[in-house]
């Protein structure tokens, strides 16, 4: 419950800052104001600023950076690239290993010429699970023009593996079980023994992997952000903001320790979603209403 | 048996294979079996005598082959049914229930959600139709406060009461035939009766036939009409059920019957057969039954024996009862 209710707080923090950030002009996370240059938090702009480079109520929530950027402005920008990384990867990756798993798992008895399906599918994952993933995705963000778009699509496409081998191990288990030769024996069409039947009993685990993966891939995004192949530098991100921020760790401790605490945050979050899921989903841990 | 009008399901010589690595092997080896609309016909066998997969090949949810022969139900192919047509005869016109009510039910669902998926898709019944239906048919099969029990988990429900929800599943469509798996091997002594006289009562009901497959021969004698006891995949005898309890005619079917307890004399040792069934996969030439059998003589070993007719409708595979041997004219 509390993860839940931290989580949708940040996906409101993250639209609404995304809102802000780039409507209001004062609040432009790009904004350079050297006068102000490494703020602490909740310090108050200089007089020095002109009139339309002044912060909203002339403070900084965060402090400022070494350019003298808005780092509470800058880290709403970064929550909404987070956040949009993570659920996207996440809903990429679900997709992929759901269908892959599922099939190895219902149809995996099938020959294709001189191959099983399970066979094909599985070796198939094994192959993609060798590739060192953080140094594949490296080189595919160096190789593609750097936008938040290939960043999700990449990361969603090498997570996918683990989510297909729980799918796979779920299925295999329940096709054998009394209630899918039941609902067989009362003339239900296999899609929709697969879809209704077979994977919300599938989906426990499936959940639990997917709350992790969203944590996985904000991280893998803040990692490369930090490494400089992420999203492009005006552009805030998490990532970035940390990254920036290591060169001043003695001086502005607040500059690695706000977008630290953030990441920690939103991981945490999902981690307890996916626990509360996975209880909701199983009626035999369900509060009774009576 | 209905004479002279077709038969509601109809087997003939139906052999089914298995693959396997080296070669196939034959779990039914041949058995013909005829159900006649509203008849209650017993299969009778110890584990693994096939009785299970000739049910699921009626269904045909069985992973086997069928070799040879045909299982034809109320004049149709169903080998060669397209799979949509299939689909509506299960659990349309013929309903099945299994062994294990703790797992045949789905444990995300309530029962309410489970009886009304299988109405609203053979039936296309609306929401609320389909909810009253279903609350009627728990009535039907006794469950107490059904409307409760209608938003209620199978975990919540005791073995007794999942036996009778998967009853209530398995006739929601009024099947033509009810194939019961051993309905009763998972439950209390005290339940398989009630669940054998709810069956009993639906089938009046209903005029449905029953295919019922146990090895329980205290339920069979109670609740069937006629009897047919397989054994290594082979049907050895076949009879009325008064008859064939009276004057079993294999000697098999005799074993069976002296291993029953006896309730007036208590203490005796109960007669065990000797030796196992032989593996499907090596049968000898001859009867399968011939290596523990204690009337064993020459013709047994290297053939296998057909049907013979021991009495009105009871049949027997056993060369003790060839009327042209001259051997066996009395009884062993």
């Amino acid at each position: 419950m509390l993860g839940l209710m931290v989580l949708v707080a940040l996906v409101l923090v993250a639209l609404l800052g995304n809102l802000l950030t780039s409507w209001w002009g004062v609040f432009d996370p790009a904004t350079v104001r050297l006068p102000d240059k490494l703020l602490p938090p909740l310090s108050e702009a200089s007089s020095a600023l002109s009139k339309d480079l002044l912060p909203p109520f002339h403070m900084y929530p965060f402090g400022t950076d070494e350019l003298g950027r808005n780092v509470f402005a800058r880290m709403l920008q970064g929550a909404f690239v987070s956040l949009s990384v993570g659920i996207v990867a996440v809903s990429i990756s679900l997709g992929i290993g759901v269908t892959v798993g599922g099939l190895a798992g219902f149809y995996g008895q099938r020959k294709l010429v001189f191959i099983s399906v399970d066979s094909l599918l599985m070796r198939f994952t094994d192959v993609v699970l060798c590739f060192p993933t953080f140094f594949l995705i490296l080189t595919v963000v160096a190789l593609l023009p750097p936008s938040i778009y290939n960043i999700m699509i990449v990361i969603g496409m090498t997570s996918w593996m683990s989510t297909a081998r729980f799918v796979r191990a779920e299925f295999l288990a329940l096709r054998e079980q009394d209630f899918v030769t039941a609902a067989q024996a009362l003339g239900l069409p296999e899609w929709r023994i697969i879809f209704r039947h077979m994977m919300p009993n599938a989906m426990a685990p499936v959940l639990v992997s997917a709350t992790i993966n969203v944590a996985y891939a904000i991280l893998t995004e803040s990692a490369l952000s930090f490494l400089g192949f992420g999203v492009r530098p005006p552009y805030a991100t998490w990532g970035n903001i940390l990254a920036d921020g290591r060169s001043y760790i003695f001086d502005a401790p607040w500059l690695f320790l706000i977008p630290g605490a953030a990441i920690l945050l939103v991981v945490l979050a999902f981690n307890l979603v996916g626990e509360g899921l996975r209880d909701a989903m199983n009626p035999k841990l369900r509060k009774r209403a009576d | 048996m209905s004479e002279g009008n077709e038969p509601l399901l109809s087997i003939r010589d139906l052999r089914i294979e298995f693959a396997s690595d080296t070669r196939p092997v034959t779990a039914v080896r041949g058995i013909d079996l005829q159900i006649a609309a509203g008849e209650t016909v017993a299969l009778v066998g110890e584990s693994g005598s096939g009785k299970s997969v000739t049910a699921m090949s009626v269904m045909r949810l069985t992973e086997g082959r069928i070799a040879t022969g045909s299982i034809h139900f109320q004049g149709l192919d169903l080998a060669s049914v397209p799979d949509a047509e299939m689909r509506a005869i299960r659990g349309g016109q013929i309903g099945m229930i299994f062994q294990e009510p703790m797992t045949s039910l789905n444990p995300v669902f309530s029962i309410g959600r489970q009886i009304e998926e299988v109405l609203s898709l053979h039936q296309r019944l609306s929401a609320r139709a389909a909810r009253a239906q279903a609350l009627e048919l728990l009535q039907r099969v006794g469950i107490p406060a059904p409307e409760r029990r209608l938003a209620q988990y199978p975990h919540e429900l005791s073995g007794g009461m999942k036996q009778r929800v998967m009853l209530a599943m398995a006739i929601a469509c009024r099947p033509r035939l009810l194939i019961a798996d051993e309905p009763t091997t998972a439950l209390d002594v005290t339940i398989q009766a009630q669940i054998m006289e709810l069956l009993r009562s639906l089938q009046r009901e209903f005029q449905m036939a029953v295919l019922l497959i146990t090895h329980d021969l205290g339920v069979v004698a109670h609740f069937a009409e006629r009897v047919l006891v397989m054994y290594a995949g082979k049907i050895v005898e076949q009879g009325p059920v008064r008859d064939l309890f009276k004057r079993a005619a294999h000697p098999y079917t005799r074993a069976l019957l002296a291993a029953l307890p006896d309730p007036k004399a208590p203490g005796k040792r109960l007669a065990a057969i000797p030796g196992r069934v032989p593996s499907p996969a090596m049968l000898p030439p001859g009867c399968a039954f011939c290596a523990r059998c204690a009337h064993a003589f020459a013709p047994c070993a290297p053939q296998q024996p057909p049907l013979f007719a021991v009495g009105e409708a009871h049949r027997a595979a056993c060369f003790l009862h060839d009327p042209s041997a001259v051997a066996s004219s009395s009884t062993p």
